[in-house]
C-alpha cells in the first residue's frame, strides 16, 4: 500500500484515539457541575479521570506531530489557517491542564470554586471547536493555487461547521455521562445514568443531522454511507444500551461510533487532506505528503510503539479500575494560605 | 513592526518561558526518583518525606510546563507555516517521535505515580517514577536534536523541484554531532536547576530550624537534602563547563560568525583573540567601530573556540563578506543582507550564561564547608544566599538559549559549512505568508497576559508549599481490591 495512504490512516486512528479517550475527559469537565454539584461531588467527577487525563491528550500531541512528519503542507496550512480557533483550543487547553492540577492545592473554598469553572469553561470550548475545525475540513475551506489559507476567520462559521461543533458536544456530553456512569458509585452513579440515557438520545439525533448532510453535500466518495451507517447504529446501541443499563456496551457503542465519525470525516476528504473550495487547490495525499524515506521511517516507529503505548495505557485504565464514590474523597489535606 | 517581528517576539516568549519550567521538570524527576529508591531501600523516613516534598513542587511545575509546551507543538504551523513546510521532512520526524516516546511515557507514569501511592507496590511504584523521569530526558533528547538540525543541518538533501529540505538519513539526524554535544549540555543545565533548587530550599529550612532549635529533629534531613544537592551541583556544574566548552569549538567551525558575535569580535585581531568581561560602545551594531573591550582575559576567546590560546578567530566584519560572498548579498528586494546578530544580546547573553553559574558554585561550596560536621549550624546569610541563587542557573538557561538562537540570525537554518549550502532558510522566509498582523497581535498578547497570569499562581504555589516544609508522613498502604470498598484515596485533585 502507499505509504502516504498508511499515514492518512494512522492520523486519522490517532483523532480517534484522542476523540475517544479526551471526549469523555472533556465530557467530564463539562459535567462536573451538573453531575457532581457539591464540592465533593464535584471532585469524585473529576478523579475519575485524574490518573489518566493528561495520558490522553497526548494524542492530541502525537496527532499533530504526526501530521507534521508525515504531511508538512497540510501541517502548515490548516494550523495557519485555522489560526484564531486553534489560539482558542489552544488557551482553553493551558489554563485547563493548570486548572486540574492546580484546584486542589490550595484548601480554600473560592481558590476551589473559581478554578472550577476554569476546568468547565475550558471543557466546552474545545468540544465545540474541534468539530467546528472538522466539518470545515470535510466541507473543503477557501484555499489559493499556492495551498495557502485565503479565507477568513468567519468563513469558518458556516452553519454545516457550527452544526458539527454541536455534535462534539453532545457526543461528548453523552460519551463522558457513559463513561462517569462507568467509574462512579452511589449518588454520582445515579445521576450521572439519569444523565447518559438523555445526552445519548440527543447525540444520535444531531449527529444524524450532520452526518447526512456531510454525506450528501460534501463526501467525495460513496464508500462513506458505510461509515456513516456504522456510526449511526453505533449511536442508536449505545442510546440503548444506556436505556437497559448497560453501560459498558454503551461506552463500546460509543467508541465504535467515534471510529465511524472519523471515518467519514476522513473517507469524505479522501484523496485530499485538505479540500479546497476551489477543487484545484486542494492538498491531496500526494502533494502534501513526505517522501518516502521519512514515512517509511515513521512507519517503523508508529508499528513498534503505537501498540506499546496502547498496553500501558490500558494497564493504568486496569491499576485505576474501581468506581469513586463520595466516601473515596479524602479530605483536604493541602494547605491553606498563609495569614499575610 | 511587522507580522514577523512579533512572530519572532511571541516565539521567543513562549519558548524562553516554557524552557523556564523545563529544567526543574528534567533535573527534578531524576532527583526525586532518587529519593524514592533511597526511601525504598533503607526505609528511612526522612528519604520519603522529602520525595513527597519536592515531589509536590515538581508536580506544580510540571503543571505548567506541559501547558506551555502543548502550544510548542502548534506554533511551527501557526506562525511559521514556510519555515514548516520547509523542513518538515525534516524536523517533523523527531517531534513525532518525541509524542510517541517520550510524552506517553512521561504523562501516562506520572499519573500513575501521583495517584499510584495507594494502589501500586512499593517497587513497582518506584518504577513509574523512574519511567517518568527518563521520558522527561528522551524528551529532551528529541526537542534537543530537531534544535540541533536547525543549526547545523545534516542528512537531508534539497529538493529544489519541491523547494524543500527531504531527508536521506535519519540516524545522521539523531546524532548530529551538534546533538550529541548540546544535549548533555542541556541536561547538565538541568541537574544544576534543579541541583540548587533543592539544595537551596533545604538550607532556607536548615537556617529556619536550627534558630528554632539546634537539636530540631528536622535538621538532619535537611541536611541530607542540601548535600545532596550540592554534590548535583557540583558534578552537573562541572559537566556544564566541560559540556559547554566542547560545544564551543564545535560553534566555531559550524557557525563561526555566532563565535565572533558572542566576543562582539568586530575586526579580525592581530594575534590570539581574547575575552572581555565588559565591553563598551555601541554594541546594536550601527556602529560597529565604537566597541571597545575594557577588561579582558587573552587568548581566552582563541582557547574556546579552536583549543589553542593562539588560534585564530576572524571578526564580524571579515565574516560577513565571506557569508555574503557565500550565500548571498542582497535578498529579494535587494536589500544588502546582514549575516551579524545582534551583538548586545549575543555578548551579553553569552557572558551571563556563563557568569549567573557562579551562584550556585558558591552555594555548593558553603553547603558542603557548614555541612561537614553531623550536627550542623548553617549560618543566617546562607539563607540570603540561597534565596539569591535560586533563580540564577534559570536565568543562565535562559540566557543559553537566547544566545544559541539569536546568535544564529538572520538563519531560522542555519547553512551548514560542510553540507549542501541550498539547506538553509532565512528567518523572514519562515514566517506564515497567510496570518495577518492583527492575528498575529491578538494571540502574542493573549499568550503573554495568560502566561503572565498563570506564572504568578505557579510562583505563589512553588513559594507556599516551600515554606510550608517536608509534610509529615503516614507509610503508604497498599489497600487490595477487597477492602478498599470505602477507603479514602491516597491522593485526589
Ligand atoms: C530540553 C528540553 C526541552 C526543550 C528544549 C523543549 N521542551 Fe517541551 N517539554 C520538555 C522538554 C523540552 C519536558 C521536560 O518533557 C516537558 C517540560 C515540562 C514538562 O512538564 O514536560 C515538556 C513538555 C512539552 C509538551 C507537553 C507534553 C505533555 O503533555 O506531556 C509539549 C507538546 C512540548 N514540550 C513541546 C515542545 C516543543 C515543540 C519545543 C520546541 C520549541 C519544546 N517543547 C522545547
Ligand atoms: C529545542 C527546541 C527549539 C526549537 C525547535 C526552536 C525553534 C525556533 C524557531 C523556529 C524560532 C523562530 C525563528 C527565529 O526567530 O529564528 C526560534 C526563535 C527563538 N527561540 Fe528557539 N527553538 C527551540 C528551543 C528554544 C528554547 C528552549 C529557547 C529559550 C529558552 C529558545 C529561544 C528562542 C528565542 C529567544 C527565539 C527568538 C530569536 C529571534 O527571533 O531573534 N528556543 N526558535
Ligand atoms: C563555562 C561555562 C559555559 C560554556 C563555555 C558554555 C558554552 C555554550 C555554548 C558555546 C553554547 C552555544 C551553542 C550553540 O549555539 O551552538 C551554549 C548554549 C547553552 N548554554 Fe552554555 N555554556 C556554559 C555555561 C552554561 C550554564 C551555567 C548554563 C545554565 C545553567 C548554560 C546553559 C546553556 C543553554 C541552555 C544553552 C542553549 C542550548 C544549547 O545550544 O546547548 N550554559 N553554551
Amino acid at each position: 500500500m502507499d505509504l502516504a495512504l498508511v499515514w492518512f490512516i494512522l492520523i486519522a486512528v490517532l483523532w480517534t484515539g484522542y476523540l475517544v479517550l479526551e471526549g469523555f475527559d472533556f465530557g467530564v469537565g463539562m459535567l462536573m457541575p451538573i453531575i457532581g454539584r457539591s464540592n465533593k461531588g464535584r471532585r469524585v467527577v473529576l478523579n475519575t479521570i485524574g490518573p489518566v487525563w493528561d495520558g490522553n491528550e497526548v494524542w492530541l500531541l502525537t496527532a499533530g506531530g504526526a501530521t507534521f512528519a508525515a504531511f508538512p503542507e497540510w501541517y502548515a496550512t490548516m494550523f495557519s489557517g485555522f489560526y484564531l480557533p486553534l489560539l482558542i483550543i489552544l488557551l482553553a487547553l493551558i489554563v485547563r491542564a493548570v486548572a486540574i492540577e492546580y484546584r486542589g492545592k490550595i484548601n480554600d473554598e473560592s481558590w476551589r470554586a473559581r478554578w472550577d469553572w476554569v476546568i468547565i469553561g475550558s471543557a466546552w470550548v474545545p468540544s465545540i471547536l474541534w468539530g467546528v475545525a472538522f466539518a470545515n475540513l470535510v466541507r473543503g475551506v477557501n484555499l489559493d493555487a499556492d495551498h495557502q489559507y485565503a479565507g477568513n476567520f468567519f468563513d469558518l462559521l458556516h452553519p454545516f461547521a457550527l452544526l458539527g461543533g454541536l455534535v462534539t458536544l453532545t457526543l461528548f456530553l453523552s460519551h463522558g455521562s457513559i463513561f462517569l456512569s462507568l467509574k462512579t458509585d452511589g449518588e454520582i452513579r445515579e445521576r450521572a445514568e439519569a444523565f447518559a440515557r438523555k445526552a445519548s438520545l440527543v447525540a444520535v439525533a444531531v449527529a444524524a443531522v450532520w452526518a447526512l448532510w456531510a454525506q450528501l453535500a460534501y463526501s467525495r466518495n460513496a464508500w462513506t454511507w458505510g461509515a456513516l451507517v456504522v456510526a449511526a447504529v453505533a449511536l442508536i446501541g449505545a442510546w440503548v444500551s444506556s436505556l437497559q443499563g448497560r453501560f459498558g456496551w454503551a461506552f463500546a457503542s460509543n467508541a465504535v461510533a467515534i471510529i465511524g465519525a472519523v471515518t467519514l470525516i476522513f473517507g469524505a476528504m479522501y484523496p485530499n487532506v485538505m479540500p479546497a473550495l476551489e477543487p484545484a487547490n486542494s492538498l491531496t495525499l500526494d502533494n502534501a505528503s513526505s517522501t518516502d524515506y521519512t514515512l517509511t521511517v515513521m512507519t517503523w516507529v508508529a508499528a513498534i510503539m503505537t501498540p506499546v503505548v496502547l498496553a500501558y495505557q490500558a494497564w493504568t485504565y486496569w491499576v485505576f479500575r474501581r468506581r469513586l464514590s463520595l466516601e473515596h474523597i479524602p479530605e483536604h489535606t493541602e494547605l491553606t494560605f498563609l495569614k499575610r | 513592526m511587522e507580522a514577523l517581528e512579533l512572530a519572532r517576539w511571541q516565539f521567543g516568549v513562549t519558548t524562553v518561558y516554557h524552557f523556564i519550567l523545563v529544567p526543574l521538570t528534567i533535573g527534578l524527576s531524576v532527583l526525586v526518583a532518587i529519593l524514592q529508591t533511597a526511601w525504598v531501600r533503607t526505609g528511612k523516613e526522612k528519604y520519603l518525606r522529602l520525595t513527597k516534598f519536592y515531589g509536590k513542587l515538581l508536580l506544580i511545575n510540571f503543571a505548567l510546563g506541559i501547558a506551555t509546551g502543548i502550544v510548542q507543538e502548534f506554533q511551527f504551523g501557526m506562525n511559521w507555516s514556510e519555515y514548516s513546510r520547509f523542513v518538515g521532512d525534516v524536523f517533523g520526524a523527531p517531534l513525532a517521535m518525541e509524542a510517541l516516546l517520550a510524552f506517553f511515557l512521561e504523562s501516562t507514569f506520572l499519573g500513575l505515580w501521583i495517584f499510584g501511592w495507594d494502589r501500586l507496590p512499593k517497587r513497582l511504584h518506584l518504577a513509574t517514577v523512574w519511567l517518568f523521569s527518563i521520558g522527561t530526558v528522551l524528551s529532551a533528547y528529541f526537542i534537543i536534536a530537531a534544535n540541533s538540525w536547525m543549526q547545523h543541518p545534516v542528512g537531508a538533501e534539497y529538493n529544489p523541484e519541491t523547494g524543500r529540505a527531504e531527508m536521506t538519513d535519519i540516524i545522521a539526524v539523531l546524532t548530529n554531532n551538534t546533538t550529541l554535544v548540546a544535549f548533555p549540555h542541556v541536561i547538565a543545565t538541568a541537574f544544576l536547576v534543579a541541583g540548587t533548587f533543592v539544595g537551596g530550599i533545604a538550607v532556607y529550612w536548615m537556617v529556619r530550624r536550627s534558630r528554632e532549635d539546634r537539636q530540631h529533629a528536622d535538621l538532619p534531613m535537611y541536611r541530607t537534602a542540601a548535600r545532596f544537592g550540592a554534590w548535583v551541583m557540583m558534578i552537573s556544574g562541572v559537566a556544564v563547563i566541560v559540556t559547554g566548552d566542547v560545544q564551543a569549538k564545535l560553534m566555531f567551525e559550524q557557525q563561526p560568525i555566532k563565535m565572533a558575535a558572542a566576543e562582539a569580535l568586530v575586526e579580525t585581531p592581530d594575534g590570539p583573540a581574547p575575552f572581555s568581561l565588559l565591553s563598551i560602545g555601541n554594541l546594536a551594531g550601527d556602529d560597529p567601530g565604537s566597541v571597545s573591550h575594557v577588561i579582558e582575559i587573552p587568548g581566552l576567546t582563541s582557547y574556546l573556540a579552536t583549543g589553542d590560546w593562539n588560534g585564530e578567530v576572524l571578526g564580524l566584519n571579515e565574516l560577513q563578506e565571506i557569508y555574503a560572498e557565500r550565500y548571498g548579498a542582497v535578498d529579494a528586494n535587494g536589500d544588502e543582507i546582514e549575516y551579524r546578530p545582534n551583538l548586545l544580546v549575543t555578548y551579553w547573553s553569552f557572558r551571563l550564561m556563563i557568569g549567573l553559574a557562579a551562584f550556585s558554585a558558591a552555594l555548593a561550596l558553603g553547603i558542603l564547608w557548614f555541612t561537614r560536621k553531623k550536627s550542623p549550624g548553617m549560618p543566617g546569610w546562607m539563607k540570603t544566599l540561597a534565596l539569591v541563587s535560586l533563580p540564577m542557573p534559570y536565568l543562565a538557561a535562559s540566557f543559553g538559549w537566547i544566545f544559541t538562537e539569536m546568535g544564529r540570525q538572520p538563519f531560522v537554518v542555519a547553512p551548514n559549512p560542510t553540507g549542501s549550502d541550498q539547506i538553509m532558510l532565512m528567518t523572514m522566509f519562515g514566517v506564515s505568508s497567510s496570518v495577518s498582523m492583527g492575528e498575529v497581535l491578538t494571540s502574542f498578547v493573549l499568550f503573554t497576559v495568560v502566561y503572565a497570569v498563570l506564572g504568578v499562581f505557579w510562583f505563589r504555589l512553588i513559594q507556599r508549599y516551600a515554606v510550608e516544609g517536608a509534610p509529615q508522613v503516614a507509610e503508604p498502604a497498599v489497600q487490595s481490591d477487597d477492602d478498599d470498598t470505602a477507603k479514602p484515596m491516597s491522593f485526589a485533585y
